[in-house]
């Protein structure tokens, strides 16, 4: 029987689940306490869910990059936080514009779809350019050369950007339609927040039909399959990869927008942790899988927003919100540990 | 790669074009005006001119090398094309700074960076027909330098980037040189003409015969009977020994605080090196190990943190080391177990987490009374040899230098051994290396150990030699730091580390004006060096075959009839 | 005795049922064929030896001692080796290299060995580039033994994957289409070169191969399976003779209009 075992399980499987179990433990103790002491009302709770859902939502336009680009070239595309971070700096702009001769507030509908297309143009360029540049040329060389390559071009962008817009962090221009709150019966929604969640859910939607319906689409799918295969049937695989590098791009560019209306600030660091965390959304929800990528961002927004109120408060550790980004980060070792194939499961071929 | 097609001229301008983005970053991100002030030339010309005369001067390069297989006259009109458009590029973006107030969008874009690039004072056409002039001299220079012969072109380019480098190393030169030679060297900005141009000449002299002579050196070398082939290199390692060992007294305080500094790198980078370049494991969360390293010498040195005081007893500096290296040690471990079971590229992205959950954690007020939370821990000890502590950095640099030395050896025997090898089949093929019987996740976590202690050690060192320990001083750009002074010298290669440290921690700290945009020139340098050189400036010989497989992609592997089926399964 | 024992196996992937019920008994010091049309299962079976997939039933047993499901490192350790369908050397080091760390299992350095180089380190790495010379001499490529590996011409890379696999001394050598892609000469050079090793090693080889000419020349055993199913076994006479397995090639070669598998089933009936 123990034989058996050991034969199976190696003492490291054995320590892995100990560490597991450990942690699986202490979040229960932790919550349990938390919810039994009453610390938190359900509208709190509410609004935290709430809040964690817009955010996550945020997570999940962004994961739709890494998924897309991972799911073709299996590989991790490090750079794709800065392209969303330059989404934020068109929007910046474009709303500084408009804030200036009054358009935010006359026409806020208009002047947000225009700081879409703006951040969106701008990310998808600097995407396309960047696989065209950095990314194509290395497309055959071994798998540490592509991987490097990203981490470089995600710290040129990133002090590209500070160079350019310069080092300190910008107030991103109130949009008056969009402050205040709606109430919801007990809730009370963020203006902000509702206008992640429509558009998250168009950009879903859209982007659903593409890949689905589409020539493009089918062509995406079918390089993600087998890249030879795909050009011997007589799709242009530099071409369609660079339309993921696109649509990557624009998801991201949007993704930036939202994110200068909910969180009200640009600076040249903020790709960088929206983007690891992106990138735990997209493996949480099977990295290569598009709906997987916007449920992994939500379940990560929520479980970042909730988690450290819930269990971190209740084991007892001091100013838990500091340790926000660091539950992200778990969640993220968590999962690639114990389930690198994410809740959804992977739709593109595993790659070892 | 893509199929070969006759050279068109619009290829040209597409270099051009690639070329000019690149100058208008430079000056859109302020490094032209940063390096504006320092002359190279004195009065004749500026760091800031020479930086954007050589984009226009490799992109009009790229442009010619691309022409050659065409007539002589595409390839020199390419150049010039190439050339021209960097000018031009940089002169539309001079006229419209003004006209458009790019100002309110990008920092940099005020009146001296259209003064820098319109010199002389000119209208604003007249600069700019000037610009394009001097881009287009620059297409016809890098188009002219194409067809002489490679021994003659390789020296002139390096004694131009020679010259250059001894200009901007001025301020750390002049107090090394004699009196004299700095005085006919240098103008108080700038090298002085005759003297750029005696240099010049000599560098060109000096690597002319070298280049030429190399092989026949190396030949002679080789051809030696192996004892006495021995007794040179024995006498070569003591030389350079013997000249390691004075050098702080050489170079006097300044330079010995930024070789201390290297020094800590190349510790760290020998250790990152097991983990990257021998076992091929991407490690980004590195300084989570350094930290522990530099953490655990603070903590038990310190007199402060009265909570951790109640428990351990204060130590000195050689008693808290073998601590510090051990947690590093066992954090290896710990993190390697669960971190080396996920496959491939996941372990670059799972490390990195690790590095920022553990930065997060220091820095939380939770473990405050342990690690001092934000604010650090001052106080920590420094290395003491009999009686008296070590706190110059002259003095430190014999610790560190001992520290190199260890870490060196222990590198350099690894990789000739049955770790090596069995770490080098890991990273070209992990299910062929588990079918030769390698326990996978025990080798891997054995070069991670590795990995770990070595940045332990540096950072226990680091720490004692700060004195004082602040958590920012842990982030992630250390990580990418040591990777990228990995990439730069030769991802394996243990003189590549050297290299590798020099240039990247040692020149940005010699180069003032560098500092700001060290991390803009890392990122571009990485891309540039996987792009172009992937096997580093100083590679290893198996590397150079490995990463330039691009290029030859195994023909011989693949099975040359066709005849082997497709894989089952 | 039988050495290597698999009995019952069955993977699947997905809905794909690649190998149904397989049961394959290798006698010791015997060489025992695989063969079959393409897609026929035969190296997912090799996978399932060797421990890079877990069958979902059935179990293998190497010398007494159920293998299945465990690491391919253990299963390794174990003494069974093998080469690859499409040729899997570290390309960019030595012949000899390659040879050495084939022979990682009877070595010992461990770390400190390895950073201290003590007199046994010493003596064993010398014993072992001896020992690979020995072995690489064997398949005669000692007079090569500093090439980069991926320099070889074709025939020699499979040979030196051969030397790699026999230098952690298995008892059981797993060879995947060992001739795949030579030409006539090189193939009756591995023929022979099969045949010392069951005759002058006493090693058991498992053998995968197309051309039937080697596999009827060599075969102690032959086992023949057809969509993950075994569909006759016996030895080369049997099989040749079987009506079952000339079906399972000439059918397959109408179907599909190539005369691939009609070349083969000629070669089976005729040779």
């Amino acid at each position: 029987m123990f034989a058996r075992f050991r034969r199976k399980y190696d003492l490291t499987d054995v320590i892995l689940w100990l560490i597991g179990a450990g942690l699986l433990l202490a979040i229960v103790y932790g919550s349990f306490v938390t919810l039994s002491s009453g610390k938190y009302t359900a509208e709190q709770w509410l609004n935290f869910v709430i809040f964690g859902l817009a955010q996550g939502g945020i997570y999940g336009l962004i994961a739709l990059g890494y998924t897309m680009v991972y799911g073709i070239l299996g590989m991790i595309n490090f750079a794709h936080g800065e392209f969303f971070m330059f989404g934020t700096f068109g929007a910046f702009f474009m709303a500084d514009y408009l804030a200036g001769n009054g358009m935010l507030e006359s026409n806020p509908f208009l002047s947000i779809v225009l700081m879409l297309l703006v951040a969106m143009l701008v990310s998808a360029t600097i995407a396309v350019l960047t696989e065209r540049i950095a990314y194509r040329p290395l497309r055959r060389a071994p798998r540490l050369v592509p991987l490097i390559t990203a981490i470089g071009v995600s710290y040129f962008l990133q002090y590209t950007a500070r160079g350019l817009f310069g080092s300190g962090v910008e107030a991103f221009p109130n949009v008056p339609a969009l402050s205040g709150a709606v109430a919801l019966g007990p809730i009370s929604l963020q203006r902000s927040q509702i206008a992640v969640f429509i558009s998250t859910a168009v950009l879903l939607a859209i982007l659903w039909l593409m890949v689905s319906k589409t020539k493009v689409g089918r062509a995406i799918r079918s390089v993600a399959e087998d890249k030879d295969a795909a050009a011997l049937m007589g799709v242009d695989v530099d071409r369609t990869i660079a339309t993921s590098f696109a649509v990557g791009g624009i998801m991201a560019g949007a993704a930036g927008v939202m994110y200068g209306l909910v969180f009200r600030q640009v600076a040249f660091y903020m790709g960088f942790v929206p983007g690891i965390k992106a990138f735990t959304a997209a493996v949480l929800g099977g990295i290569g899988n598009l709906p997987g990528a916007v449920l992994g961002g939500l379940i990560l927004g929520v479980i970042e927003s909730v988690g450290p109120s819930l269990f971190l408060d209740g084991i007892g550790i001091p100013s838990p919100h500091q340790l926000k980004d660091g539950i992200a980060f778990t969640v993220l070792v968590l999962i690639l540990i114990f389930r690198p194939s994410g809740i959804l499961g992977e739709r593109l071929s595993k790659r070892a | 790669m893509s199929i070969d097609r006759p050279f068109r001229l619009t290829d040209a301008v597409l270099y051009g074009l690639y070329g000019g983005i690149a100058a208008l970053l430079i000056a859109l991100v302020g490094m032209a005006e940063a390096f504006s002030k320092r002359e190279i030339i004195a009065d004749v010309i500026s760091m800031a001119q020479v930086m954007l005369m050589g984009v226009a001067f490799v992109a009009a390069l790229f442009a010619a090398n691309k022409a050659q297989s065409s007539h002589r006259s595409i390839t020199v009109a390419s150049g010039i094309i190439a050339g021209a458009m960097v000018g031009l590029l940089l002169a539309l973006l001079a006229l419209a700074i003004e006209p458009l107030n790019m100002r309110a969008m990008f920092v940099n874009a005020n009146r001296q960076l259209v003064a820098l690039l319109l010199p002389f004072d000119q209208t604003p056409i007249i600069g700019g027909v000037i610009l394009v002039g001097v881009g287009a001299l620059m297409g016809l220079a890098a188009a002219a330098i194409t067809y002489l012969p490679s021994l003659l072109r390789r020296s002139l380019l390096i004694s131009l980037v020679g010259v250059v480098l001894i200009a901007l190393l001025e301020d750390v030169l002049v107090v090394v040189l004699p009196k004299n030679i700095g005085r006919f060297v240098y103008e108080s900005n700038g090298l002085t003409i005759a003297g750029a141009v005696v240099l010049f000449v000599l560098i060109f002299a000096i690597t002319y015969l070298w280049l030429a002579q190399r092989d026949n050196v190396t030949r002679r070398f080789d051809r030696m009977p192996p004892k006495q082939r021995r007794i040179w290199s024995f006498a070569a390692t003591i030389t350079l020994l013997v000249v390691l060992f004075l050098l702080p007294q050489l170079i006097g305080p300044y330079l010995s605080e930024v070789s201390d500094l290297v020094g800590f790198y190349i510790i760290m980078a020998l250790g990152l090196n097991v983990v990257v370049g021998f076992a091929g494991l991407l490690d980004l969360g590195y300084v989570a190990f350094f930290a522990i390293g530099a953490y655990t010498m603070a903590v038990l040195t310190t007199p402060e943190l009265p909570i951790v005081r109640a428990v351990i007893p204060q130590l000195n500096f050689w008693q808290a080391l073998p601590f510090a290296v051990l947690a590093a040690l066992i954090a290896g471990v710990l993190l390697g177990v669960p971190v080396l079971k996920t496959r491939g590229d996941y372990l670059a992205i799972i490390t990195l987490g690790f590095g920022e959950i553990i930065r997060l954690v220091v820095l939380s007020d939770a473990l405050k009374p342990f690690l001092g939370g934000a604010q650090g821990v001052t106080g920590v000890a420094r290395p003491t040899l009999g009686s008296s502590v070590t706190d110059s950095p002259q003095e430190f640099y014999y610790f560190i230098l001992i520290g190199i030395l260890i870490a060196w050896f222990i590198t350099a025997r690894l990789k000739n051994s049955r770790l090596g090898r069995a770490w080098m089949a890991i990273r070209e093929d992990e299910d062929v290396a588990a079918a030769m019987s390698i326990n996978l996740v025990g080798y891997k976590l054995l070069a991670f150990a590795t990995g770990a202690t070595l940045a332990g050690l540096s950072g226990a060192m680091f720490g004692s030699k700060l004195g004082s320990m602040v958590p920012a001083s842990f982030n992630v750009l250390v990580s990418i730091n040591v990777l990228a002074v990995l990439i730069v010298g030769g991802m394996g290669s243990l003189p590549g580390v050297i290299v590798g440290a020099l240039v990247l921690i040692g020149l940005p700290e010699l180069l003032r004006e560098f500092n700001e945009f060290r991390w803009w020139v890392y990122g571009a340098v990485l891309v540039v060096m996987m792009l172009y050189k992937p096997e580093g400036l100083w590679p290893e010989a198996t590397r150079v075959r490995e990463l330039r497989e691009d290029e030859e992609p195994n023909e011989s592997i693949e099975d040359p009839t066709g005849l082997a089926k497709p894989s089952e399964a | 005795m039988d050495l290597l024992i698999a009995k019952n196996i069955n993977k699947r992937f997905g809905g794909l049922q690649a190998l149904t019920a397989l049961d394959v008994f290798v006698a010791e010091k015997s060489i025992h064929s695989v063969i079959g049309p393409n897609g026929a299962g035969k190296t997912t079976f090799f996978n399932c030896i060797t421990g890079f997939y877990k069958p979902e039933e059935g179990e293998v047993v190497f010398n007494g001692e159920e293998i299945q499901g465990m690491q391919p490192a253990r299963v390794a350790q174990r003494g069974i080796s093998r080469t690859y369908q499409n040729i899997r050397l570290f390309a960019n080091v030595t012949v000899l290299e390659n040879v050495l760390v084939g022979m990682h299992r009877h070595l010992h350095t461990g770390w400190f060995g390895a950073v201290a180089r003590f007199p046994k380190n010493n003596q064993e790495e010398a014993a072992a580039r001896e020992e690979g010379m020995r072995i690489l001499k064997f398949v005669d490529l000692h007079r090569k033994a500093d090439y980069i590996a991926k320099n070889l011409p074709y025939g020699e890379q499979r040979r030196l994957e051969i030397a790699r696999a026999l230098a952690g001394k298995p008892s059981v050598v797993l060879l995947d289409e060992p001739t795949a892609g030579m030409n006539p000469r090189e193939t009756e050079d591995t023929t022979t070169l099969i045949r010392r090793l069951r005759d002058d090693l006493g090693i058991t080889i498992l053998l995968i191969e197309h051309d039937m000419r080697v596999v009827m020349n060599v075969s102690d055993q032959i086992t023949v399976l057809d969509f993950g199913k075994k569909i006759a076994e016996g030895d080369a006479l049997a099989i040749r003779s079987n009506p079952q397995v000339i079906e399972a090639y000439l059918g397959r070669g109408a179907a599909t209009g190539s005369n691939y598998g009609h070349r083969q089933a000629a070669a089976v009936a005729g040779s």
